[in-house]
């Protein structure tokens, strides 16, 4: 049995009140009904909630949206960011301890402990290796000390036999996303959970979940022929954004991160101004309100973190990336674009859809059906965030026998296509049809609504650009599209990455770790 | 479509995620105040699921129609009873290329492409596909278009015209699959795991050659068309419809059919494992992916309930056991879960996965032996019960909460005859489960010596080796892709 796959907001980003308009007799789509469901709250401390009312059944869904990621990971602590969301489910002082004195002592001398044993392990001259063991000794000795006061897993267990669904949280390069559904009675308990560990973090158990990461990065990055090609692309296309650098973090950095660096990250970034948190389903703003800010209250205020003042220059230099290992071919390229704020954000949209969308886009129409060369070909973007420049990614898989510098080719034939003749006007019109429809497809879903509004309420100050932004998507011109690739799909704006198949017995072994541990 | 690439992708372009979607912690002792416990929990909002309309037609098919006002949209499916499992061994792969070839051919009146255009200038959909029991068509659009995309569907459904050239494309596409399969590690593991436990050639585990789809025609696509379609369909719509309008013309379109017949009773001999370490070399990965199967059961099985509260306790939640051990308390795994599987119509697996960096993977390997093994060692106490209860009853609202899911459960008890209040019975039979039970069903069920275990891994990196499992000499699994023997054919043109 198959289960029918309804997709959920496509391009995360939206466009739904023209449909809405379009649609009209339909109830609950529109702007207007929005408004009248959706409250809004700037507490005292900055930070904002926001509250849709949609009772089909008695649970909600929340997003708590944390406008930093590990773009904001400080130099040599890639992958900061990550490692704090995941101490986000240790607890704290209140949840997850025997004795919360007294382990603030213990977690204190892991933290020196671990310091010591740092300061030798990067001796560049004189490293003492019976030394290090020794260090290494006492860093255990200590943890296993905190341990005693550590009630496991607390935070976690207390939400999952509440009825939390979906638990889980994201860290993105931009943001830090946490979420899950729970039945409508569990609110409150909620609103005491959430805005604990928003405020009250504590750095228990650190380095076992430091651990974890490292193994996350294994799977995902490591040993993963694709993950490997992105990482690699990524640090060859930006030479200064830290878009370039690794999100989950290099293994040197990753491995040597510590808790006092992540409690200092917290303490910049986990601020009322630069949280948004979106709550949607069985919920009366007026009876929640008052509780949900005296809870949400508890959260520091402080000044929104100063915004970065690193934009990647412009690329002159072409680049390219070649992987030669035992594993099948593969293509992906990218181009420099500016970020989710610029005029021509919706124009990127429509040729992502042009492009891409379906048995009806021009890649899979060209490559896959009539060239028979690739099994799937698209583009995408952007990537790998939106709030600064990004790229726009073209990618193809070959079919056996095929190679990546044909995959290549075919794409830039399509590209030259698309600088050197107008779309169609049934494909203008599919990208503003398909684009409306999408949206409106998403606002069925709770989750999927609070991740939206949280995103919209911190990108552009006001979730109701969710529905606005649908005017700009109306407005696209062929003339736009013919315009916008022009100007970026250059060869200069280029970075081009393989994966080319070598036989055996010639490939390096994996990665080794780098680190402490 | 399918993706290759954009499965992987959202967790390539993420940092990371908080855990991997496999998987659960455990607590006691006498600590500061909980302020939690003070929180009260109101009543909850009463609430009855809106059940959908059933309608069984005197030819034996099943129509359900559920109504749902809240967006303009109306999709609808129709179940059709044999998937791969009830395919010709020597053309494994038939229904991945049916399911394409269906779609993408079209109709006599209409070809798969001109079907692209029309309905994506709409942002409507019609799909087909299968899987390992069934195939599907399956549609959507939005209210203004229905009457013409359900039109559309029906002429799919009943009047393919499967093509050469379709056929082809999607051979070439399934070809690309085969290429790539030894390419992802957790593929791989997946994979041959479940031959381990279902064995290699069986109905669950063969896997596509090049060799056996370039063995299936056109022929091949319309014969297994026109057997299939004459089986008990089951059709489902939702959204926003008229109900009498809507039954009137499914009535239209099913009522004349022949009376379905029946699919004969499957008897699934699955002997289960050989005991034993199993391993896999693979030289480009620093992290070893483990897989502990033996033989599960399906849901049939009256201590169902009660292994689903095991389950819980093993590995479904943070506080589960191997989630608490392997990775809370010893962080040697990001990923790492466990389950005794339940399926509907056949034996399930059990199936516990960790995945480790290669130098330790004895260590976790060890470990999760050690949980699984507690389970008929380590005595259930009343508060892992509780919280199991807590865990799953709690949560059990998010099985219903949407008209779609409370559609796509009717369907799916409908397909495999299970009673349409099943959902309540079970929840009944999951409050009554005790601590006797469970220590009851681990011991009928948990045997640490019939588990096959399979290590995914670099060799090289794995120190110390597997032999010190001290689980007997292990037995690689020699993996290489049959090649084809034209010199044409896919695959070939290195």
């Amino acid at each position: 049995m198959q289960s029918k796959n309804i997709p959920w907001f496509c391009k995360g980003a939206g466009a739904l009140i023209l449909a809405a308009m379009a649609l009209a007799g339909a109830r609950a789509q529109d702007l207007k009904s929005f408004e009248q469901r959706i409250t809004t709250k700037v507490l005292p401390n900055g930070l904002t909630l926001v509250i849709c009312e949609r009772p089909e059944a008695p649970v909600f869904s929340y997003s708590t949206f944390i406008d930093a990621g590990d773009v904001n990971d400080p130099s040599g602590q890639s992958g900061l960011a990550h490692m704090f969301e995941h101490l986000a489910f240790k607890g704290t002082s209140q949840i997850g301890t025997k004795d919360y004195a007294a382990e603030k002592i213990a977690l204190a001398k892991v933290e020196a402990a671990n310091d010591a044993y740092e300061a030798e392990y990067l001796k560049a001259v004189g490293r003492d290796p019976a030394k290090l063991a020794e260090l290494k000794k006492a860093f255990k000795e200590a943890e296993a000390e905190a341990h005693k006061y550590v009630i496991p897993n607390q935070f976690t267990d207390v939400a999952e036999r509440n009825g939390a669904e979906g638990l889980n949280a994201e860290t993105q390069l931009d943001e830090t996303i946490y979420f899950w559904s729970m039945p409508e009675n569990r609110l409150e308990l909620w609103a005491w959970l959430e805005s604990g560990r928003l405020a009250d973090v504590v750095p228990r158990e650190f380095y076992k979940e430091r651990d974890v990461v490292n193994e996350e990065r294994r799977t995902h990055t490591d040993s993963n022929p694709i993950g490997r090609l992105v990482e690699q692309l990524l640090a060859t296309a930006y030479v200064a954004h830290n878009y370039g650098r690794s999100a989950i973090g290099w293994p040197s950095e990753v491995s040597q991160i510590n808790a006092t660096e992540a409690m200092e990250f917290h303490k910049k970034y986990y601020v009322g101004s630069n949280i948004v948190v979106a709550v949607v389903g069985d919920v009366k703003a007026s009876d929640a309100l008052p509780m949900l800010e005296r809870y949400f209250s508890k959260i520091p205020t402080g000044p929104k973190p100063e915004e970065m003042t690193t934009v990647e220059p412009k690329q002159f230099a072409e680049k390219t990336v070649a992987i030669r290992e035992q594993t099948q071919p593969f293509y992906l390229e990218g181009y420099h674009r500016p970020d989710y704020r610029s005029p021509d954000a919706e124009v990127y949209d429509a040729i992502t859809d042009i492009m891409s969308d379906g048995r009806v886009s021009r890649l899979y129409r060209s490559l896959v059906r009539d060239a028979q060369i690739a099994a799937e070909a698209e583009g995408f973007s952007p990537f790998p965030g939106d709030k600064y420049p990004g790229l726009f990614a073209f990618y193809a898989v070959p079919l056996p026998g095929h190679t990546p510098a044909e995959m290549r080719d075919a794409i830039h034939k399509e590209i030259d296509k698309l600088k050197n003749a107008d779309v169609s006007d049934e494909e203008l019109a599919m990208y503003k049809t398909r684009t409306r429809a999408d949206l409106l497809r998403g606002l069925a879903d709770n989750q999927g609504l609070a991740n939206s509004l949280a995103q919209y309420q911190t990108r552009y100050g006001d979730w109701r650009e969710l529905f606005l932004q649908l005017d700009k998507v109306d407005k696209v011109t062929k003339a736009d599209i013919r315009r916008v690739a022009n100007e970026v799909f250059v060869p200069s704006n280029r970075t081009e990455s393989w994966i080319e198949t070598e036989a055996a017995g010639k490939t390096l072994t994996a990665q080794q770790d780098g680190g402490a541990q | 479509m399918k993706s290759l690439f954009m499965k992987h992708f959202s967790e390539i372009v993420l940092a990371g995620a908080f855990f991997a979607a496999l998987l659960a912690p455990i607590t006691l002792p006498a600590q500061q105040a909980k302020p939690w416990e003070q929180i009260p929990t109101p009543r909850l909002h009463d609430f009855t699921p809106q059940q959908p309309k059933r309608i069984a037609l005197k030819n034996g098919i099943v129509l359900f129609l559920q109504e749902d006002h809240e967006l303009p949209f109306v999709s609808g499916s129709v179940s059709i009873p044999g998937g791969a499992r009830d395919e010709d061994a020597a053309k494994t792969g038939l229904i991945s290329l049916y399911g394409q070839a269906w779609r993408t051919s079209g109709t006599a009146k209409l070809s798969g492409d001109a079907l692209d255009d029309l309905l994506e200038a709409k942002a409507a959909h019609i799909e087909t596909g299968g899987d390992v029991d069934s195939t599907a068509l399956s549609w959507d659009s939005l209210k203004g278009d229905a009457d013409q995309v359900f039109a559309l569907a029906m002429d799919l459904l009943f009047h393919p015209q499967f093509s050469a050239e379709k056929l082809q494309l999607a051979q070439q596409l399934v070809a690309t699959e085969i290429m790539r399969r030894n390419d992802d590690e957790g593929g791989i593991a997946s994979r041959e795991s479940a031959k381990l436990v279902y064995g290699a050639n069986s109905p669950y585990t063969r896997q596509p050659e090049f060799a056996t789809i370039g063995a299936v025609s056109v022929d091949d696509l319309k014969a297994w068309h026109d057997r299939t379609i004459g089986g008990k369909l089951i059709v489902s719509i939702s959204g926003d419809f008229d109900p009498a309008a809507m039954e009137a013309k499914l009535r239209a379109a099913f009522e004349a059919l022949l009376p379905v017949k029946a699919a004969p009773p499957r008897h699934d001999a699955i002997a289960g494992p050989k005991p034993g370490v199993f391993f896999i070399d693979k030289e480009d990965v620093n992290q070893s992916n483990v897989q502990i199967v033996g033989l599960g059961t399906d849901r049939h099985n009256p201590d169902v309930p009660a292994l689903a509260v095991m389950n819980e306790i093993l590995g479904g939640s943070f506080a589960s056991r191997l989630f608490q051990k392997v990775r809370t308390e010893l962080g040697l795994a990001y990923a790492v879960g466990g389950s005794y599987g339940y399926a509907w119509d056949h034996p399930g697996e059990f199936h516990a996965v960790v995945m480790t960096k290669s130098v330790s993977t004895v260590d976790a390997t060890k470990a999760a032996l050690a949980e699984i093994a507690g389970l008929t060692a380590k005595p259930f106490t009343e508060e892992e019960l509780a919280r199991a209860k807590d865990n799953i009853l709690n949560s059990f609202l998010f099985r219903y909460d949407t008209r779609e899911k409370v559609l796509a459960e009717r369907v799916r008890l409908e397909f495999y005859g299970y009673p349409p209040d099943y959902l309540e019975t079970y929840k009944a039979a999951l409050e009554k489960v005790s601590v006797a039970d469970l220590n009851r069903v681990a011991t009928k069920y948990i045997h640490p010596d019939k588990l096959a275990i399979l290590v995914v891994g670099n060799g090289p990196e794995i120190k110390p080796g597997l032999d010190e499992l001290k689980l007997g000499p292990g037995q690689t699994v020699d993996i290489t892709i049959p090649m084809p023997k034209q010199p044409e054919g896919p695959g070939q043109k290195q």
